[in-house]
């Protein structure tokens, strides 16, 4: 610490001797108070999260129901005899959840991009990309799962997918393409006009100049609220079990019903969990980080 | 286009009025109600450098933003060497391509190292290849001190060295005329300095440019005509030696008052 001090900040001294810095008496208490301040407020923390975590706890455990939930929610035979095949249908999760991720990317993003072109030929296009966000960020997901679900075999068309883990990744990717559209399109109007004037002046057609200049910086700017609606996805492949498909939803309802006994839905809510903290927390991570690189930009 | 037509007809004599490379007639601009540009006459030959002088709010920004398009304007005539750029049919993009701009906050992409910056246009617009627009740009960017810079990102520089960037990025599609908008305001006044020496530099070996500029010492020594804009009006328009040793309109002389006296 006081070796950086003494090469980083000294002013050039007139004498030859390199100088030792020694902090002042001043400074000393003040690193003592700081110190003392510290350890405090650590002792604070831990003691009111452990008052705080055994009453909560003892609230539960005390209730006059607790027994019957103990046993109805938290029964260790029921969870390690359902789990494997809960993790089986979470694994059908995860593959809806990496198909459709890519698809509604490129849907968003080329939904956004139609609605900031200006061609008067691509106007029907514009309307029914608006339309398409219009209604669709309108409607529940799970509204769209069963329209999707039972609406498209309905038709009786040929070649229409009749898989509902297929439907309802279609469905899906219906519904989060629009919000994602709008976060892009949100991206898009964040970089500031002038850097499109500055690739325009330099002779860059639009389109040049959006793919060039513009979105580049757009798509940096909503990684992290991709990534947000991203870990929303991912639970939301859940919704699909209302079309029957046995994912982990689905087949800790089957496990549930025919023993009366609900901890097969704990078992899918955990493996839920485990794969979306960690999205989140990697989220803000990366948004702390965009913060800083933005504020830096604005300090200089 | 007439490009190969401008290239090689005869070049006038600096200080020519009678083949200019920017002539503008009657320019008007407005914003809704407010008339920001009112008949501006301006002449610009080759190898001049004209100077905008006047206070902020007077129109020099505008003046150039509509001489590279960036603004509709809404009377008037442009012309850049034979070519219309106020016709509403001009294919602007060619257009835009025998211009350069530098602009007061540099808008440099920083998504981009300052090579790509530079190299961008000659690459995507110009369809140079990469090597070749790269060994351009890294002969520019020696000759203007920041060759050690190419790979850095623009938030790694100085305020002077992002300016300089910027100006090299605009010669490296060797425009036929050169617009500066007040690009020493944005900068620390020790910076200025380098920018400017930049400046004199594109001077000495023949760029047109047309500049706005809040800096009157360098308008004086460097420029060969100097207009001061009002309200967005020319009030008064000759030599930087005439407008600064004897001023016409008392509103050039209450402005130099106001510039000079502290």
């Amino acid at each position: 610490m006081s070796e950086t001090y003494a090469r980083g900040a000294t002013p050039p001294r007139q004498s030859d001797q390199p100088e030792v810095y020694r902090p002042s008496a001043r400074q000393l208490e003040r690193e003592r108070y700081r110190a003392r301040k510290r350890r405090r407020d650590g002792w604070i923390a831990v003691t009111c999260t452990t008052v705080f975590a055994v009453v909560a706890g003892a609230l539960v455990v005390l209730s006059p129901g607790w027994q019957p939930v103990k046993d109805t929610f938290l029964s260790g035979s029921e969870f390690s005899s359902s789990f494997p095949k809960i993790l089986d249908g979470f694994w059908l999760n995860v593959q809806m959840f990496l198909i459709a991720e890519p698809a509604i990317l490129l849907l968003g993003l080329v939904v956004a991009l139609v609605r900031s072109t200006h061609a008067p030929g691509l106007l029907p296009v514009r309307l029914l990309a608006v339309g398409y966000v219009d209604v669709f960020r309108g409607t529940p997901t799970l509204l769209v799962v069963l329209a999707v679900g039972f609406g498209i075999p309905a038709l009786q068309l040929q070649g229409t997918p009749s898989q509902p883990w297929v439907l309802g990744t279609i469905a899906l990717v219906l519904s989060y393409g629009a919000y994602v559209a709008e976060v892009f399109r949100a991206g898009l109007n964040s970089v500031h006009p002038s850097q499109r004037n500055a690739a325009r002046a330099l002779g860059l057609t639009e389109a040049q100049a959006m793919r060039f200049v513009v979105l580049p910086q757009a798509v940096r700017n909503v990684v992290p609220p991709l990534l947000n609606d991203f870990v929303s996805l991912q639970k939301d492949t859940a919704l699909v079990a209302t079309l029957g498909p046995l994912e982990a939803l689905r087949q800790a309802q089957i496990a549930a019903d025919s023993h009366f006994n609900y901890t097969p839905y704990l078992g899918s809510a955990l493996l839920f969990v485990a794969v979306t903290v960690p999205l989140a927390r990697y989220t803000d991570r990366l948004a702390t980080r965009a913060a800083e690189r933005q504020f830096a930009g604005v300090a200089r | 286009m007439s490009e190969t037509t401008v290239d090689s007809a005869p070049l006038p004599p600096p200080g020519a009025t009678s083949d200019p490379l920017l002539r503008i007639r009657g320019l008007r601009k407005r914003y809704g109600s407010k008339t920001v540009l009112n008949r501006i006459d301006l002449d610009v030959a080759a190898h001049q450098v004209v100077c905008l002088i006047g206070a902020s709010g007077s129109g020099k920004s505008t003046l150039l933003r509509c001489i590279d398009l960036l603004e509709e304007i809404d009377d008037g005539t442009i012309h850049l060497g034979e070519v219309e750029l106020s016709d509403p049919a001009l294919d602007a993009d060619a257009a835009r391509r025998r211009i350069g701009v530098v602009f007061q906050a540099y808008n440099l992409f920083p998504h981009l190292t300052v090579l790509d910056n530079i190299t961008l246009a000659p690459r995507r617009v110009h369809r140079k290849a990469r090597r070749d627009a790269e060994a351009e740009a890294r002969e520019l960017l020696e000759r203007f001190g920041l060759a050690d810079k190419a790979a850095e990102y623009p938030d790694r520089l100085s305020g002077g060295q992002q300016q300089r960037a910027a100006i090299v990025r605009a010669l490296a599609t060797e425009p036929e005329l050169l617009l500066l908008d007040e690009i020493t305001s944005a900068l620390d006044p020790e910076l200025v300095g380098e920018v400017l020496e930049v400046v004199g530099e594109l001077k000495r070996r023949g760029f047109t440019i047309v500049m706005a500029t809040h800096e009157m010492g360098f308008a004086r020594h460097a420029a060969d005509q100097v207009c001061f804009l009002e309200d967005g009006v020319v009030r008064e328009h000759g030599t930087a030696e005439q407008i600064f040793t004897d001023p016409r309109e008392p509103a050039t002389r209450r402005f130099l008052a106001r510039v000079l006296d502290h």
